[in-house]
Parts: C-alpha cells; sequence; structure tokens
C-alpha cells in the first residue's frame, strides 16, 4: 500500500517543483482531406479537426482533475500540409486559405496550438512545398496559432541548401510581417534536420506520414522536480548524480505515460508515444539552466557546460525509456533561451553566447531554440546560422533545429517580449563575417558516409 | 474497486479528521486506510478511500471534500491513485 510520504513527494513535485504534462497532443492525417478545389480541402480539413478533436481539452481537463496534476496544452498536430495542399493550392494564396481554416478549426475546438503548416523537404522541394514555403510569412501573420515547421535535412539524404537559403529569406520577412507583435511569427516557426515524426511539442509538431489516422502523443515536462532532486546530493560523486537523475525521469516519464494511457482511453484513439523532454517555462523554478547550475556551474554557459548538459540528456533518456513503452518525439532536454529564465540571465550576464548554444545542441534533444537576434541581420547569415545546425543534426544523427527571431527596429542589449510560454528574450549579438558566396550556391550537401548502412 | 487518495495539509485543529470522515460517511465511502503524521509542524494526513457503488461522480465528490476543508480551513484533495501507483511502483 502506499504510504504517506510517497503521496507527498508526488504532490510536493506538483505543487512546489511545478511538475506537469506539458501537453497532450492529438495527430491527425489528413491526408483524404486532399481535393483538387481548394475551398473543399480548406472544408474538409476543418471537419476532420473539428469532429476528431472536438473533446480534446474536456477530456485533458478531466483527467486534469483526477490525478491533480495540471496539463498545461491540449494542442493537434496534422499531417505536412505541403503533402495535404499539394493537388489544389496554386498559389502562395492557396496555400494561407489552408492556413485560415486550420486556425478556424483550432479555435472552435479550443485548442491552444495547430502545428503541421508544415513541408518535408529533406533532399528536394515539389513546387507545392515551395509555395507552402513561400506563404509562411502571410500563413503566420494573417493567423493566431498556427504553427509551421520545415525538415530541410536529413542524415540519410543530406541538406537541401537550396530551402536553406530560401528559409533565411522567409524567417526575415515572416519577422517584418509581424513586426508589430514583437516578430511572433518566427516564435511560431522552426526548421528540422531529422525531424521526428511523432513530435507532440510546438511549434515543430506535424502528423508524419507514417502514422495512422489518429494518435495521442504526450509531452511531460520536470525541470523543477529534477533540480530539487539534485538539491539533495550536492557534493556527491557522479554516480550518484546520474541515479538521482534517472530515478527522477523515471517517475515524471510514468506520470506522462498514465496522462497518455488514459487520454487514449477516454478518446479512443490509439496511443502513439510519450515524449520525456525536459521543457523548461519561464516560471522560476522551472529551468533547465538551473539544473545545469545545481550540477555545479556558476552560470549557463560556463565551461563544463555542454558536458553537464550531455549527461543530462543521457540520463534523463535511460530514466525515461524504462518508464513506458513507446519513447519517441523529441526526448531530452530543451534549452530555449527566452521560455528559460536561468537561460535568460546567463545571455544578460555574458556567459552564454549563440555559439557556445550551437555546442550545446550537439548533446541535447533539440537545436537553437527561441533566440532574439538583431533585426538587421541578413537572411544569408540566418541562412548560415541554420545550416551549422543542419550539419550537427546530419552528422551526428540527431534531430536539431532552429526556431530564431530576427527583431525588427531591435538591435544587442534591447529585450523583445513574447508572452505567457514564450516569455522573453534579450536580443542576442550574431558574428558579423559574411557567408553569401556559401549560401549563395545552388544545390544540397551529400549525404555523410555514415548514411550509407544498406 | 475504485481507489482515491484523499490528502489533508494544513494547520492543525480539533475535529478535522472527524469532518473528513463525517462527509465520507455520510456519502458510503469506505475508507481503507488511514495514516497521518505532522510534517513541519503542520497537519499531514492521507487516506485511500473506496469510491466503487457511490453514485456521485469523482469530480463532485473531490469539489464537495475541497469544499469541507475550506470550511475548516486547511487543504483537502482528492486525487485517483493510480498516479502515484504509477510512479513509486515499478
Amino acid at each position: 500500500m502506499l504510504n504517506i510520504y510517497e503521496v507527498n513527494e508526488t504532490n510536493n513535485m506538483i505543487e512546489k517543483d511545478n511538475l506537469d504534462v506539458r501537453t497532450i497532443t492529438l495527430g491527425l492525417s489528413l491526408l483524404d482531406c486532399m481535393d483538387s478545389d481548394i475551398d473543399k480541402v480548406c472544408d474538409k480539413i476543418y471537419d476532420r479537426i473539428t469532429t476528431k478533436a472536438a473533446r480534446l481539452v474536456e477530456t485533458g481537463e478531466e483527467i486534469s482533475r483526477e490525478f491533480g496534476i495540471p496539463i498545461v496544452n491540449k494542442r493537434i498536430s496534422v499531417t505536412p500540409i505541403g503533402i495535404v495542399g499539394s493537388a489544389a493550392a496554386k498559389s502562395t494564396d492557396d496555400f494561407v486559405k489552408i492556413a485560415k481554416a486550420m486556425d478556424r478549426a483550432r479555435s472552435e475546438v479550443g485548442v491552444n496550438f495547430i502545428g503541421g503548416y508544415s513541408a518535408l523537404v529533406s533532399k528536394g522541394m515539389t513546387t507545392a512545398d515551395e509555395l507552402l514555403i513561400r506563404s509562411i510569412p502571410d500563413a503566420l501573420s494573417q493567423t493566431d496559432l498556427v504553427c509551421s515547421s520545415v525538415n530541410l535535412g536529413s542524415t540519410r539524404t543530406g541538406i537541401n541548401m537550396d530551402a536553406v537559403r530560401l528559409m533565411g529569406e522567409v524567417i526575415l520577412d515572416t519577422a517584418r510581417k509581424t513586426k508589430d507583435q514583437d516578430c511572433l511569427g518566427c516564435a511560431k516557426l522552426v526548421v528540422f534536420c531529422n525531424a521526428p515524426d511523432d513530435n507532440p511539442f510546438m511549434a515543430g509538431a506535424f502528423h508524419g506520414v507514417t502514422e495512422s489516422d489518429a494518435i495521442i502523443n504526450v509531452g511531460v515536462s520536470g525541470p523543477g522536480v529534477v533540480k530539487y532532486a539534485l538539491s539533495k546530493v550536492r557534493g556527491e560523486d557522479f554516480e550518484t548524480l546520474c541515479e538521482t537523475i534517472k530515478k527522477t525521469a523515471f517517475k515524471v516519464t510514468r506520470v506522462g505515460q498514465l496522462v497518455a494511457r488514459e487520454a487514449s482511453r477516454m478518446l479512443d484513439v490509439p496511443f502513439g508515444i510519450v515524449d520525456l523532454s525536459l521543457a523548461p517555462t519561464p516560471a522560476i523554478g522551472d529551468s533547465v539552466a538551473d539544473i545545469l547550475c545545481e550540477i555545479g556551474l556558476e552560470k549557463a554557459g560556463a565551461p563544463g557546460t555542454t558536458a553537464a548538459l550531455a549527461l543530462l540528456n543521457d540520463q534523463v533518456k535511460k530514466g525515461g525509456v524504462m518508464a513506458s513503452s513507446y519513447v519517441g518525439g523529441l526526448s531530452g532536454a530543451f534549452i530555449p533561451v527566452s521560455e528559460d529564465q536561468g537561460m535568460i540571465d546567463a545571455v544578460e550576464a555574458g556567459a552564454l553566447t549563440i555559439e557556445k548554444l550551437e555546442a550545446m545542441t550537439c548533446v541535447c534533444s533539440v537545436g537553437l531554440d527561441m533566440i532574439a537576434i538583431p533585426g538587421d541581420t541578413k537572411a544569408t547569415t540566418i541562412s548560415g546560422i541554420i545550416a551549422d545546425e543542419m550539419a550537427i543534426g546530419m552528422v551526428n544523427q540527431k534531430t536539431t533545429a532552429v526556431r530564431i527571431i530576427p527583431v525588427i527596429g531591435k538591435g544587442v542589449g534591447d529585450r523583445v517580449e513574447f508572452g505567457g510560454l514564450l516569455g522573453y528574450a534579450p536580443i542576442m549579438p550574431v558574428n558579423q563575417f559574411s557567408c553569401d558566396d556559401f549560401i549563395n550556391r545552388k544545390g544540397r550537401i551529400p549525404a555523410p558516409i555514415h548514411s550509407f548502412k544498406n | 474497486m475504485e481507489k482515491v487518495i484523499i490528502t489533508v495539509v494544513g494547520k492543525d485543529t480539533v475535529g478535522i479528521i472527524a469532518r473528513v470522515c463525517t462527509y465520507l460517511a455520510d456519502n458510503h465511502i469506505n475508507i481503507l486506510d488511514i495514516s497521518q503524521t505532522i510534517v513541519d509542524g503542520y497537519f499531514n494526513m492521507m487516506m485511500v478511500v473506496d469510491i466503487a457503488g457511490v453514485d456521485k461522480k469523482f469530480d463532485d465528490i473531490a469539489n464537495e471534500i475541497d469544499s469541507v476543508g475550506q470550511d475548516i480551513g486547511v487543504i483537502i484533495r482528492a486525487q485517483k491513485e493510480e498516479i502515484f501507483d504509477m510512479m513509486h511502483r515499478v
């Protein structure tokens, strides 16, 4: 029988250390919504989402009440629209129509983000993919909570440098078109290398073409819980440190597994995966950077940061995999800047730079995330930053991503406020030397030698 | 059997257990286990109860017992047992 100490431990994690389930994400296939008439495509998409996701929010809230655990977000991911809209969309405006239909459906069912305004172009772009990418600035500025992602490379295919070049321009254009909202559009846009098909986290969630009609994916969180557990073992050796992270990750992931199972049962939708990421929020104490400090760094970004993060990421995975039968998505530690008070402090103290963050992305679960840069940064420079990150993913056979926000009208020393879970960020300096001639080459970077495993 | 864990946390006062047990008895909720301790000067109680066969919905029970807590100035929470089982039992 359970004892009072175990019950109190769980409840303290929830109340004091911000343990929550970050998201229940319903993945929906829209492949059979394809049509040659754009209005019909929009209608079918709206109907599919409003029918299938009608009870998602209510179910999430019910589970939250039953177990006394906050479930922060309920979200929807759909089949990449570059595919769904390919037969109907003949212009960027056609794609924007689809984005608006997605946003209307999202608003109707009450979820707080819908992802999948996406294109998978790791080797080449179809005409439709390119139209979708070119429509992103309008789509994100004319909708409220639609998220967009583009997969630009993979270990198997190499990096599509034409798409990398294009995305530099698209990110800058998205920033310009949403400059009245502090360039918020760019916070809803992410580029990937090796994008997973079952990621429940925004902005990169989409429902992969390898998935079934509908699936429930759950993203857990809990940086505060890990930090608290580590505060009890200060000064102990690495074995103790690793054991503590592993045990905590196990407990956190078990909650995710329970919520995923219940949501799957109540919605009668198969359970897909639990994503056992440590996802920070701007709330005090809900920070991955604070864990790094607890491990022994003065600030995130100090020498030793990459090693500490590698250790953390690995132990989170080791603890989490035993807690759930199906672990997937991104799974590891997220290191966004604006969504993590400890990261923000580190940047403002001069401890953390984009270059150090890039090194950290070699060993964490994703990539350069929620980083604000000066609004006068050139498109080619943004593409260069993206290319570097894609290369790290390609060579290391891992997912990497870039979600970067050129803040129009602001420069280093200024701050940008996104609000809510997206937080605020100091504008970070970018290397001023040019990579124009590199980015302006046409074509793609071939797949690395270790991709030939057949 | 449908087990629910009820936790009571707050400043110690006369009649906490009596009030909670009265509510449970009035609603035909059977108590399976009780443990109680004082942590950092605060009253801490955990009850394992069975709500199978109770007409009321879980949500209603949780809300009503929360109001009982508000009356006596303590925090009373009802949660389904699985969350604790999942976390602490392999």
